[in-house]
């Protein structure tokens, strides 16, 4: 059998068991479609957490970030996680406990200000939106690489399955569907990375493999790693930049990366799932525990794909000559197709040279010696993990896996999303603000509508990408850490802050984000209207932009204190519902609201 | 900036739960992982220090401990003041 048709029973069994979900798991009310009726079990909320929050981006880019990145990049795996601490010990129970479907619906009741909502509910679309766009190209990529269908045809299918199990499943549909599609992603991002490890280390555990010794030489994995990178001209693997500026903007960084993952909406719901305040806490260490199988993964598949790449282009170490272009490898040869892999005989030698020549010193001390004009490698870091399996040579079922993963990833959190933007404008724009006289089964209508509007909207923004669609992501993470982290923890841990302080924090620590990153990155990011270089040196606070939701976050903090201290108290009853929210009784009957 | 204005035995208890948990989870990620690297150089763990990685497995094995430990611990601080569901 071909590859081709492997790849396509695959891809075609892993849809059809999501269809199959989509059908069983139909929503008969407004409480399955946005919460799946408080029924879930919280191992099963962890797992479907897992899925949701692990996209295209955590599947497919990070290990190729860390690859090329080393130890710089440490930020991605602890940022993405340690949010989840956050999320487990300062909101999950609290709002679960608060027992409404939508996160803009907390931040209206407790600030008693439908301005306040809707603040929420611009910042949510916004940050949901931009997220979802990766995930829709994620889709198109990964069917034209490995079903040789067109990126248009490919983001449509993907499109019709994401509709039928989300329109008709809502959160219950999606719940469901995602624990199937994160046994595939597990599945698929961990067994390529077992065998890579025991053939490299080894050892059966690639984390372990990660600090164990290299078979072939006998000494440490990493230490060989930094030997041939530096061989090479490249930047010690392991290494710490150790300028004041650069500890304090990963710091900086990292800490934006975690409030910005317990502030995403599309997250937060998922707690509002289990059945009690009790399961939602176990139900934030569960998720963690499905998607750290990743993350624990993902440092050692960057490691031992950069090591596996620099052996195939120089099979005798880097002292000695690299290989023949004509004779490399097949999976070079197939990712050169898709235009990610690029090679240009700069010094007509027919022989591939790649190393660092942005390095002057390894320039002119090696390079320039041995004859070579430039490096005539060009590796998109995106394609590691996806030629993970054909580098290690394992057999084609394993490729087909990587394939299913690659879509179960981008899909599960496309469908998220889309959920929390569906239910934000059909329970918290209709319901709460248009029309609050609206049937049960009215709003229902409204919010498959508006699932359906929205994937419609995703879909034309995947297939139209904005330019800046890869700049966003910092937006996302940038909004979710300066407005709605911030104003979910004060709600629960701070009686005295008032409408006006909420509001003030709020808008305050958006603006602050969005216009520090539109003077980085460009206004509205279109390239060249920034006033500052996005670099540490030359940016206006010494702070990149991608780590000022941190900043951001701290400006919401103090202005809310003080608005709310310089202005009146805020009502008795919304004082008693912070006080009933700290405590666990009495949830199931605060889950029962129409 | 939490206020003290819920001034019950149950929530001083929660919040000093929160403060210890956030600080190892603070110590192993900004601290271990980042800050004080240059103090665990001493330390080698397979071809790099106890740092690098503390930065890449051990934060995130850290924040799971964590994460159990405050679901157990509070889930038993509900029973001890009766106000569990």
């Amino acid at each position: 059998m071909d590859q081709f048709t492997l790849n396509l029973l695959v891809v075609g069994a892993t849809f059809a068991l999501y269809i199959g979900i989509a059908i069983w798991a139909r929503a008969g009310s407004t409480s399955e479609f946005y919460a799946a009726g408080r029924g879930v079990h919280p191992v099963v909320n962890g797992m479907a957490t897992g899925a949701d929050w692990m996209s295209a981006a955590s599947f497919i880019s990070m290990a190729g970030l860390i690859a090329f990145g080393g130890y710089a990049t440490s930020s991605y795996l602890m940022g993405w996680t340690g949010g989840y601490v956050l999320l487990a010990l300062l909101l999950a129970p609290y709002l679960r406990k608060f027992g409404k479907f939508t996160v803009p619906e907390f931040i209206g009741d407790r600030f008693y200000s439908p301005t306040a909502r809707l603040v929420a509910v611009v910042c949510l679309i916004t940050a949901s939106i931009t997220y979802v766009i990766g995930q829709m190209t994620g889709v198109g990529v990964a069917f034209s690489r490995f079903l040789e269908l067109d990126n248009t045809t490919g983001l449509l299918i993907g499109a019709a399955i994401v509709f039928a199990y989300a329109v008709l499943g809502g959160m219950k549909g999606v719940t469901y569907t995602q624990v199937a599609q994160y046994c595939v992603l597990i599945t698929a991002y961990t067994i390529p990375a077992v065998f890579i490890s025991l053939q490299l280390t080894g050892h059966a555990i690639p984390g372990i493999g990660l600090f164990g010794n290299d078979v072939a030489s006998g000494e440490p994995l990493l230490t060989r790693l930094n030997q041939v990178v530096t061989d090479l001209g490249f930047a010690d693997y392991t290494a710490q930049d150790g300028t004041p500026s650069s500890v304090i903007n990963m710091v900086l960084f990292t800490f934006s990366l975690m409030i910005g993952t317990a502030g995403l909406p599309h997250v937060i719901i998922r707690f509002f799932t289990v059945p009690r305040v009790a399961d939602a806490r176990w139900s934030a260490g569960w998720a963690l525990v499905f998607i750290a199988l990743l993350y624990l993964t993902a440092p050692a598949v960057g490691a031992m794909a950069r090591l596996n790449l620099v052996d195939t282009i120089y099979p005798n170490g880097v002292a000695e000559e690299p290989i023949e272009y004509a004779s490399r490898p097949d999976w070079m040869t197939n990712w050169e197709k898709t235009g990610l892999l690029k090679f240009e005989d700069k010094n007509g030698d027919g022989r591939i040279q790649w190393y660092n020549d942005a390095n002057s010193t390894f320039d002119a001390d090696v390079a320039t010696p041995r004859g070579w004009k430039g490096s005539e490698l060009t590796v998109n870091r995106d394609i590691i993990v996806l030629a993970n399996p054909e580098i290690a040579q394992l057999p084609g079922w394993v490729l087909a896996i990587v394939a299913a993963g690659g879509l179960a990833a981008a899909l599960s959190t496309a469908a998220g999303l889309l959920l929390a933007i569906s239910s934000s404008v059909s329970h918290d724009l209709i319901k709460g603000q248009l029309n609050p006289g609206i049937s049960e089964k009215g709003e229902l209508l409204w919010a498959r509508i508006s699932m359906a509007v929205a994937i419609g909207v995703a879909t034309y923004l995947g297939l139209n990408p904005p330019g800046f669609a890869a700049q966003t992501v910092a937006l996302a993470f940038g909004l979710a850490a300066a407005s709605i982290f911030p104003a979910l923890m004060m709600g629960i841990f701070v009686k005295r802050i008032n409408n006006k302080g909420a509001v003030a924090g709020m808008v305050s620590g958006l603006l602050f984000t969005l216009v520090y990153i539109f003077m980085h990155k460009g206004w509205f990011f279109i390239a060249g209207t920034n006033q500052f270089p996005d670099t540490i040196q030359g940016s206006l606070l010494g702070i990149q932009s991608t780590a000022i939701g941190s900043i951001g976050a701290l400006v919401n903090f103090v202005v809310a204190y003080f608005v709310s201290n310089a202005t009146e108290e805020p009502p008795q009853e919304i004082q008693d519902l912070v006080e009933s929210i700290r405590v666990p009784k009495g949830a199931g009957a605060a889950a029962i609201d129409h | 900036m939490a206020d003290n204005s819920s001034n019950n035995a149950y929530w001083q208890a929660n919040l000093n739960i929160i403060k210890v948990c956030l600080a190892i989870w603070a110590l192993v990620s900004f601290g271990f992982g980042i800050l004080l690297r240059p103090l665990l150089k001493g330390i080698p763990v397979g071809g790099t220090d106890l740092g690098f990685w503390f930065a890449q497995q051990g934060s995130i094995l850290v924040f799971l401990a964590i994460i159990f430990f405050y679901a157990w611990r509070v889930n038993k601080l509900d029973a001890e003041h009766g106000v569990e569901e």
